[in-house]
């Protein structure tokens, strides 16, 4: 790329709307102290050796602002303690940046690597013809370049001008994981000291001036419609600026605090069309689906033909119910509506998504919508809806202010999207040993991406590819999936599908090896066996027996698997591999009056090069906590069309008195880094379940446990 | 609306607000002091904790007018030199992944801190069970409690 294409690349980006990235070049010298270095959309230097690196992925815990940098700075030789994090917006120039699928590591390796390489190359370059020398004498080293000769060093920062001159190099030498200083590091994370302060801005923080702030009566019942409403004791409350219909089924109170829009929701009164679904109930929703399961399936994965396989078949039925994200920060967004354009501030997992779905909904072009991302008080992949930006840009119009849109606790249980209920068909047929040699697992469940338009082929939906593997040598496996349908709003909550499919599969196979007599941790070595290892391509993935083999011992070898326990203690082991990562976790529990109580948990995980060891060690306990929420409470139902959950007392996550101790181990990688955020989640409902198993030889077969 | 008279963090603040507006909002909308967070509106979570004479109290479930004139210190304020020694804890003991709940779950355990300087783990549970964290830090919020307690030393806290 020429420096004058590059100039325009660089302004094309911030046309675009590209968030903070204001980087601009000047290619005829310009003024000096003025010149910013900038290769890429991902990396500015400045003379005063200031490194900006940009995170196009968005904030919600999992430690993207410290993680993404480390990649770059790896590759720059950057000294960390130099650099500064820019959080882009919605962009055209990151490719696209919805943070969820445990992806935002695992997409931005090269990327990320790839730009501080080139960055680095040319700051060799502009040394080498600084000092007039050549550049294989030249090498980077924390933030500077070093001619090893002379023992000369000239910083980024002074070389910033001449560099910038330079041309792009398209294909740069990427180092080796041996040479690594930042990445596999455990690095303090750059948003710890302001979040501890009370200073971090998240979603819910952000003002402006003349902002006003507005919460929605949102019509109770699943598809129903505003009818009409009377607002006169609305406008009697202090502050109430607006009252109006903003779509079919919401009307909004804007009003000069949060207070006083809730006081003037309080007491609105509107009258509601409850619509198609009025009658709807849970038990009608778990009905459809077990005559779903009739229909014909499609075929996820097959090997070898479980219909020819004779013996002593075993078959047992899983069902898992509708689970709500519920993270901490309420739904919300700010927008400034102004007739030629519209300026968000979201708490979103998908900028970008939040850019179109508002141009649309409030009638402008995409490049004149822009979407500047927050912090997010947990995500779990609620905020990879767009709902609530489409919700702040509406009323900003309508009213014609400023206005940050807040959602209540019980708004966020009753009208958010909820993980999918499903149903799973197992069975399994078992030589004389009792060992597999046939297994089937038939998933019906319906379509998060189907529901929101965006069916994948076949009605596959497009998150199984990634969440339904079956990573075990068996010679004869049918995957199959069957499409359900049902009204109630669905979205992909932390490890989406994994959860249901690991729960189903990884107890039925406890299930098998009570059945064949043996140790459930034997029975599944047996099913990786070292002199059958095996590479299972699943869709697009390529999984490996022998890892899968690796973190099970790693997490069997650490829970002491085997070892005698305290005399009312008992084990369950699970595993299952997913967002490209394998994980295994040994549970360890009590029964307290039929309660369990999980007293540790032992988690291995293959997940490729660790890029912050610190982060991973944060991201596989909190997957477990929030996976023994899940399995032990939480449960969404829906009586009359109606959400029944509304907040903390009757959706309750794990408190402390419940949190199990955790220990966290690594398979040593040079492997690229895979998921991480999501992959502790699946294991430990199974885990669980075949720990009580073991109490008390009773075996669970739906969820939550304590129903 | 009622014209109050609040002392946050050392300085007297005045307000005119509805006197049922939870603190919460008071602190927030008008103070500007957003380290307090709202999570359910309902005591449930923990969010909102704060701390009126020294005891923590549910912000979004305490009228504005119950605390005019009381003493009312939030994150904002907790550290009157620098960082609490909690606040270094939680740094310490890289506490925090959505950090959302945090500064709720610093205010409740200062104020445990401040009755009981050394707690024992059963102590540690009951004080801090009504605070919420979807990120599941609770073991590592254990111990950064044990740690300031140890006068910032990393204990061997956290073993049930």
């Amino acid at each position: 790329m020429s420096p004058l294409n590059r100039r325009e690349f660089v302004a094309a980006g911030v046309a675009a709307g590209a968030g903070l990235v204001v980087g601009f070049y000047l290619p005829h010298g310009g003024k000096t102290g003025k010149e910013v270095f900038s290769p890429n959309a991902y990396v500015r230097i400045t003379p005063d050796d200031k490194i900006i690196i940009v995170v196009a992925r968005s904030e919600m815990g999992q430690g993207v602002r410290t993680a993404l940098p480390m990649i770059l700075a790896e590759e720059l030789e950057a000294d960390w303690k130099r650099i500064e994090i820019e959080q882009a917006g919605a962009s055209t120039l990151y490719g696209d940046q919805t943070t969820g699928g445990s992806a935002s590591v695992r997409t931005t390796w090269d990327p990320m690597r790839k730009a501080g390489a080139a960055a680095r190359e040319m700051l060799i370059s502009a040394a080498a013809l600084t000092w007039g020398v050549g550049r294989a004498g030249c090498t980077a080293q924390e933030g500077g370049v070093v001619h090893t000769a002379s023992k000369r060093r000239l910083s980024y920062g002074e070389l910033v001008a001449k560099a910038a001159a330079l041309p792009i190099p398209s294909d740069v030498p990427l180092k080796q994981s041996k040479d690594y200083k930042i990445v596999g590091q455990r690095l303090a994370r750059v948003d710890t000291p302001s979040k501890v302060k009370g200073e971090a801005v998240f979603g819910i923080d952000f003002r402006m001036p003349g902002m006003k702030y507005a919460v929605l009566s949102r019509c109770p019942t699943i598809g129903g419609k505003v009818l009409g409403f009377d607002d006169k004791e609305s406008r009697k409350i202090p502050g109430v600026t607006f009252i109006g219909k903003i779509s079919d089924a919401a009307v909004a109170v804007v009003a000069d605090s949060v207070w006083g829009a809730m006081e003037g929701r309080r007491v609105l009164t509107v009258n509601w069309d409850e619509g198609p679904y009025k009658d709807l109930n849970t038990a009608a929703v778990m009905e459809s689906l077990k005559q779903a399961a009739a229909k014909k399936s499609v075929s996820l994965y097959s090997a070898g033909d479980v219909s020819k396989v004779s013996g002593r078949r075993i078959s047992a039925e899983y069902q898992l119910p509708f689970m709500a994200h519920a993270p901490m920060e309420p739904g919300n967004c700010t927008a400034n509506y102004q007739g030629s354009g519209c300026e968000l501030w979201a708490p979103t997992q998908v900028p970008q998504d939040c850019r179109d779905a508002v141009a649309q909904a409030v009638g402008l072009d995409p490049d004149q919508v822009k979407v500047n991302v927050t912090l997010m008080g947990g995500g779990f992949g609620r905020r990879l809806e767009h709902d609530y930006a489409v919700e702040a840009a509406l009323v900003s119009k309508a009213s014609q202010t400023p206005v940050k849109v807040m959602w209540t606790r019980e708004d966020d249980m009753r009208f958010s999207t909820y993980r999918p209920a499903s149903l799973h068909q197992l069975s399994a047929v078992l030589d004389g040993a009792g060992w597999p040699v046939a297994f089937t697992h038939r998933i019906v469940a319906p379509s998060i991406s189907g529901q929101k338009g965006q069916p994948g082929p076949n009605g596959i939906d497009p998150d199984l590819p990634d969440e339904a593997a079956f990573v075990y040598g068996l010679p004869n496996v049918s995957l199959e999936y069957v499409l359900a349908e049902t009204p109630v709003p669905l979205g992909w909550m932390r490890s989406v599908y994994a959860l249901q499919a690991g729960f189903a599969s990884e107890s039925f196979i406890d299930e098998l090896a009570a059945a064949a007599g043996r140790d459930p941790l034997e029975y599944r070595l047996h099913m990786l066996a070292k002199d059958k290892d095996q590479d299972i391509q699943y869709f697009t993935t390529t999984w490996h027996t022998a890892r899968m083999r690796g973190v099970l011992q790693l997490a069997a070898e650490k829970a002491g698997w085997g070892k005698p326990l305290l005399a009312d203690r008992f084990r369950g082991i699970a595993c299952f591999a997913c967002f490209s990562s394998y994980m295994a976790e040994v549970v360890e529990i009590s029964m307290e009056n039929e309660v369990p109580r999980v007293h540790r948990v032992v988690a291995a995980v293959d997940c490729g090069q660790l890029v912050n060891p610190g982060i991973v060690e944060q991201q596989i306990p909190g997957g477990i906590v929030y996976g023994l929420s899940n399995a032990l409470r939480a449960k969404i139902t829906i009586e009359k069309g109606r959400v029944v959950q509304g907040n903390f007392d009757d959706y309750a996550p794990l408190r402390m008195d419940e949190a199990p101790m955790v220990e966290v181990y690594a398979v040593p990688s040079t492997e690229a880094p895979t998921g991480i955020g999501e992959p502790s989640v699946p294991p430990l409902a199974p885990a669980l379940c075949n720990a009580i198993y073991a109490a008390t030889k009773k075996r669970i077969r739906a969820l939550p446990i304590l129903n | 609306m009622a014209d109050l008279t609040l002392r946050v963090n050392g300085s007297e603040k005045k307000v005119s607000v509805p006197p049922e507006t939870p603190l919460l909002w008071v602190l927030r909308d008008t103070l500007e002091l957003t380290g307090t967070k709202f999570g359910c509106g309902a005591g449930l979570c923990g969010a909102c904790t704060v701390h009126v004479e020294g005891a923590a109290i549910r912000s979004c479930a305490t009228p504005v007018s119950q605390v005019a004139g009381k003493s009312i210190t939030t994150i904002e304020g907790l550290g009157a030199n620098g960082l609490h020694v909690l606040q270094q804890a939680w740094i310490a003991e890289e506490v925090p992944q959505c950090g959302y709940c945090q500064t709720g779950q610093i205010m409740t355990a200062a104020a445990l801190l401040a009755k009981t300087p050394n707690p024992s783990d059963e102590q540690i549970t009951q004080a801090m069970n009504g605070n919420l964290c979807r990120c599941g830090t609770y073991e590592r919020i254990r111990k950064a409690i044990h740690r300031a307690a140890n006068g910032g030393v990393g204990a061997a806290g956290g073993a049930r």
